[in-house]
C-alpha cells in the first residue's frame, strides 16, 4: 500500500476500467443497482454482483429484462430515495433513449457509466463514441474519461455532482469500450470505503413518502412545459461551476487534479491537436515525437461533454493558428461530420475566434487510433492547410479514401 | 388489511380526490377510488401512460393524496421493480423507518399491459417483486382515441379497425393476458369487474397481502370508446358477467376458483347490442362471438370441475 503524502489513504491495485466503476460505485455505497448485459460493459455489473454476493456492498440488484426496464427501475429507485447505477453500452444506451429524456426532465442523480461502443448495422461491438454523441441532447451531464484511474475518480465526483441540490441531474461517465474496459492499469483507490462515503453524504431530496406525497411526472401543457425545461437548462449551465468546485474537492482528497478540458505542452504552442477518451495518451505520445521534429504542437484533452466547457477551449485554443479535433462519431449529413469538432468550432465563434479548425474522423467501430496516426494527421493538415476547411471533415484511414 | 364484506366496511377517506379530467361516467375513476380505500395512505402508485395518469394530474393539480409516479408507457412495472427494491434496501440500512409497511401499486390500462408493457411486466414477476399490479382494462388505447389494443375484442369497432364492408372490426380475439400472467405462477391473480365492487375489493385487498406479486384483472366499461350512454358503465359491466362475456375469478397459490357464479347464462346479443361498438354486425358475426363465449366457458367449467358457469337461458 502507498500513501501520496497529505491525502487520504489510497491501495495500488490493477483494474480496467469497468472494475474501476464497479470500487467507486461499492465505495460511495450505491443501494439500488439495475442493468443488462451488453459488451463490453458488463464486467462492470459482474464485478458488482460479485461484490454483492460477497457481502462488500449492501444493495438490491434488479436483474432487469433490457436496459429500457434497467433505466426505468433506477428512475424508480431513486425516485423513492435511494441511490442508483446502471451501465451500459451502444445498443443498449439506444435502447434507454426514450427513458435517458424522462430521467433528466424528472431531475434525478442517477449515474450511468457507459463503455462506449459502436452501432449497428453492421454489428460491431468494438470502441467508437457513435452511441454516446446520440444521446448528448438528453440532458446527462457527461464526462469521458481516459484513464481507469479517471473512472474511478469521476464515478465517486459523478454522484457529487448529480445530488448537488443545485444541480439534480443526472450523469454519464463514458470510457472507451474495449480500449479501456478491458485494458488492466495500475490505479489508486481509497484504502477505507467509509471516507469515500462522507465525500458523497447522503441528502434529503423530494421523493416518494407517504408521509408527504407527491405526484412525479405529472403532465404539463404548453403553459408551464417551457418553464420547466428552462429549469434544466439553468441547471446544466450551473453545473459547470458546481463541476468545478468538486473537481477540487476530488483533488484535495484523492491527490488528482482535474479539470474540464486538459492542455499538454500548450503554453508555447502554435497547432493544437484536440481529442477525448483512451486514445488521448497516444496523442500525448505523438505530440512529443512531433515536437522532437521541432514543430510547435501540443494536445488537448475534453474531460467534460456536457455542459460543453466553451471557456475552457477558448483560453487553452486562443494561442494557436491551427486546431485539429480528432473525433470517433459521426454526425452523418452534418455541416461537419465531427460532433466535437461542431462544438468547438461553435465556442470559438462565441468568442470572436476565426482559427483553422480541422475536423477529423477516426478510430470508427474499433479501428485502432495509434501515435502514427496522429502524426499523419498533423502533417496531413500542414499540407492541406486552409483547403481543409472546404474539405469539411476528414475521414483519416478509411479504404478507398483519400485527400492528398 | 381491511375486510371488505360491504361497501360501509370502505374507508370513508377519499385519497384520489375530486376535480379529475376522466370522462363523465368513467368507470376508471370508481375502480381507483375504491383501489385507494382499500390500499390507504402508506402505498405509492405507479402509473404507466394512459387515460388515468393524464386526467388525473393537470400540472399543477393532481388528484392524488397518496405518493404517485408516471414515467413512460411501457415501463411502470419496471419503474415499480425500483421503488419496490429502494424500499427494501433503504429499510435494511435503516434509511426509511423500516417499521412502516409501503404498499407498491402499479395502475395501467390494458395497452400498457397486453402491449407495449408485457414485456418489464414479464420482466417484474418473473423477478418476484412484492408489487400489484391493477390492470384496468377498457379494451382499446382510449387516451389516443379508440384504437384497437391486443385486450380488443373479436369484431369490435375501433377507429383502427372499423366495421366496414371487407373487414368487420377486430378480426382477432382478445389476448388472454391473465393466462399469461398465471402462467408466471405468481401468488395471486384475479379477475374483477367495476360493476361487481365488494367482489373486486375483496381481491385488491387480497392482492395486496400477498408475499410477492399480484395481478388483478379488472374490465373497465368505457363509455367514450365503447359507445354507450354514461349512465350504463355499471349497467354494461353487469351484462358482460351475466353473458360471461367477462368471468371473475381468482388463482390463489395455483388455486381456480369463480368468485361470481352464473347460473343461467345470457346470450351475448344483451351485451354487444347497448355498445356502439358493436352495432352494425350480422347475426352470423354475433352467435361467432357467442360460440367463442361458449367455448371460454366450457373452458373455464373444466377447469374449476364444476358447471360454474350455467347454460344458456336467455
Amino acid at each position: 500500500m502507498q500513501v501520496l503524502e497529505g491525502y487520504v489513504k489510497q491501495v495500488r491495485v490493477m483494474l480496467n476500467s469497468n472494475y474501476a466503476v464497479a470500487y467507486a460505485v461499492r465505495d460511495v455505497d450505491v443501494d439500488v443497482i439495475a442493468a443488462y448485459p451488453i459488451t463490453p460493459q458488463t464486467g462492470v455489473v459482474e464485478k458488482l454482483a460479485e461484490m454483492i454476493a460477497n457481502g462488500e456492498l449492501d444493495a438490491e440488484m434488479i436483474h432487469v429484462e433490457s436496459e429500457h426496464s434497467a433505466l426505468s427501475a433506477i428512475i424508480g429507485a431513486s425516485a423513492a430515495g435511494a441511490r442508483v447505477f446502471t451501465a451500459t453500452s451502444s445498443q443498449g444506451l439506444e435502447y434507454m433513449h426514450e427513458v435517458l429524456h424522462i430521467a433528466s426532465g424528472m431531475r434525478l442523480p442517477l449515474v450511468m457509466s457507459v463503455a462506449t461502443r459502436a452501432l449497428s448495422a453492421p454489428i460491431n461491438i468494438w470502441c467508437d463514441y457513435s452511441d454516446l454523441m446520440n444521446v448528448r441532447d438528453s440532458s446527462w451531464i457527461t464526462f469521458i474519461a481516459s484513464t481507469a484511474q479517471e473512472v474511478y475518480d469521476t464515478i465517486v465526483e459523478a454522484y457529487m455532482v448529480a445530488e448537488d441540490p443545485r444541480i439534480l441531474l443526472p450523469v454519464i461517465v463514458a470510457y472507451d469500450g474495449f480500449w479501456m474496459s478491458h485494458t488492466y492499469e495500475p490505479l489508486y483507490v481509497a484504502e477505507d470505503k467509509s471516507y469515500v462515503r462522507t465525500l458523497v453524504p447522503r441528502r434529503d431530496r423530494v421523493k416518494l413518502d407517504p408521509q408527504k406525497p407527491v405526484t412525479m411526472g405529472a403532465l404539463v401543457g404548453p403553459d408551464w412545459y417551457y418553464e420547466i425545461k428552462y429549469q434544466q437548462v439553468a441547471a446544466m449551465s450551473e453545473a459547470y461551476e458546481a463541476i468545478r468546485e468538486y473537481d477540487r474537492v476530488i483533488g484535495r482528497a484523492f491527490g488528482r487534479f482535474y479539470e474540464p478540458v486538459e492542455a499538454y505542452k500548450m503554453d508555447d504552442a502554435e497547432i493544437a491537436i484536440l481529442t477525448y477518451g483512451g486514445i488521448y495518451g497516444s496523442l500525448v505520445e505523438a505530440v512529443d515525437r512531433l515536437r522532437g521534429e521541432g514543430y510547435k504542437v501540443g494536445a488537448i484533452r475534453l474531460r467534460l461533454w456536457r455542459p460543453f466547457p466553451v471557456d475552457d477551449i477558448v483560453r487553452v485554443a486562443r494561442g494557436v493558428s491551427k486546431l485539429l479535433v480528432v473525433d470517433r462519431a459521426i454526425s452523418y449529413g452534418a455541416s461537419i461530420a465531427g460532433p466535437v469538432a461542431l462544438e468547438v468550432i461553435a465556442s470559438l465563434h462565441r468568442a470572436g475566434l476565426d482559427l483553422d479548425v480541422v475536423s477529423y474522423v477516426a478510430g470508427i467501430g474499433g479501428r485502432p487510433v495509434t501515435e502514427s496516426d496522429f502524426e499523419g494527421m498533423f502533417k496531413l493538415a500542414l499540407k492541406l492547410g486552409r483547403r481543409a476547411r472546404e474539405i469539411g471533415t476528414i475521414y483519416w484511414g478509411v479504404r478507398g479514401v483519400s485527400y492528398d | 388489511m381491511i375486510r371488505i364484506r360491504g361497501v360501509r366496511d370502505l374507508p370513508r377517506e377519499e385519497l384520489f380526490t375530486p376535480g379529475h379530467g376522466l370522462c363523465a361516467g368513467c368507470t376508471a375513476g370508481t375502480i381507483v377510488r375504491h383501489l385507494l380505500k382499500v390500499a390507504g395512505r402508506n402505498t405509492i402508485v405507479v402509473n404507466a401512460t394512459g387515460c388515468v395518469e393524464v386526467s388525473t394530474t393537470m400540472y399543477p393539480y393532481t388528484s392524488w393524496a397518496v405518493p404517485w409516479i408516471h414515467v413512460a408507457f411501457e415501463n411502470a412495472a419496471a419503474v415499480a421493480s425500483g421503488v419496490e427494491a429502494a424500499l427494501k434496501v433503504l429499510a435494511r440500512k435503516g434509511l426509511v423507518d423500516p417499521t412502516r409497511e409501503v404498499r407498491v401499486i402499479v395502475l395501467a390500462g390494458d395497452g400498457g399491459t397486453y402491449d407495449i408493457g408485457l414485456q418489464s411486466l414479464s420482466g417484474m414477476l418473473e423477478r418476484g417483486h412484492k408489487v400489484m399490479y391493477v390492470l384496468y382494462d377498457n379494451e382499446a388505447y382510449m387516451n389516443t382515441g379508440i384504437q384497437r389494443s391486443g385486450g380488443t375484442p373479436l369484431h369490435s369497432w375501433t377507429t383502427t379497425t372499423p366495421i366496414g364492408k371487407v373487414m368487420r372490426g377486430k378480426l382477432q380475439v382478445k389476448k388472454p393476458i391473465t393466462d399469461i400472467i398465471a402462467a408466471h405462477r405468481i401468488p395471486y391473480v384475479a379477475t374483477a369487474n367495476v360493476a361487481y365492487p365488494i367482489d373486486m375489493d375483496q381481491k385488491l385487498a387480497k392482492g395486496l397481502t400477498v408475499e410477492g406479486p399480484s395481478f388483478i384483472h379488472i374490465l373497465q366499461p368505457c363509455p367514450t370508446g365503447w359507445r354507450f350512454d354514461p349512465r350504463y358503465g355499471i349497467k354494461v359491466g353487469r351484462l358482460a358477467v351475466e353473458t360471461a362475456m367477462w368471468i371473475n375469478w381468482e388463482m390463489t397459490e395455483g388455486e381456480f376458483k369463480v368468485t361470481t357464479r352464473v347460473p343461467r347464462r345470457r346470450h351475448v346479443r344483451h351485451y354487444l347490442t347497448i355498445q356502439g361498438r358493436f352495432k352494425g354486425l350480422t347475426e352470423e358475426e354475433i352467435e361467432e362471438i357467442q360460440r367463442y363465449v361458449d367455448r371460454e366457458v366450457e373452458r373455464i367449467n373444466k377447469i374449476a370441475g364444476e358447471e360454474v358457469i350455467g347454460p344458456l337461458v336467455d
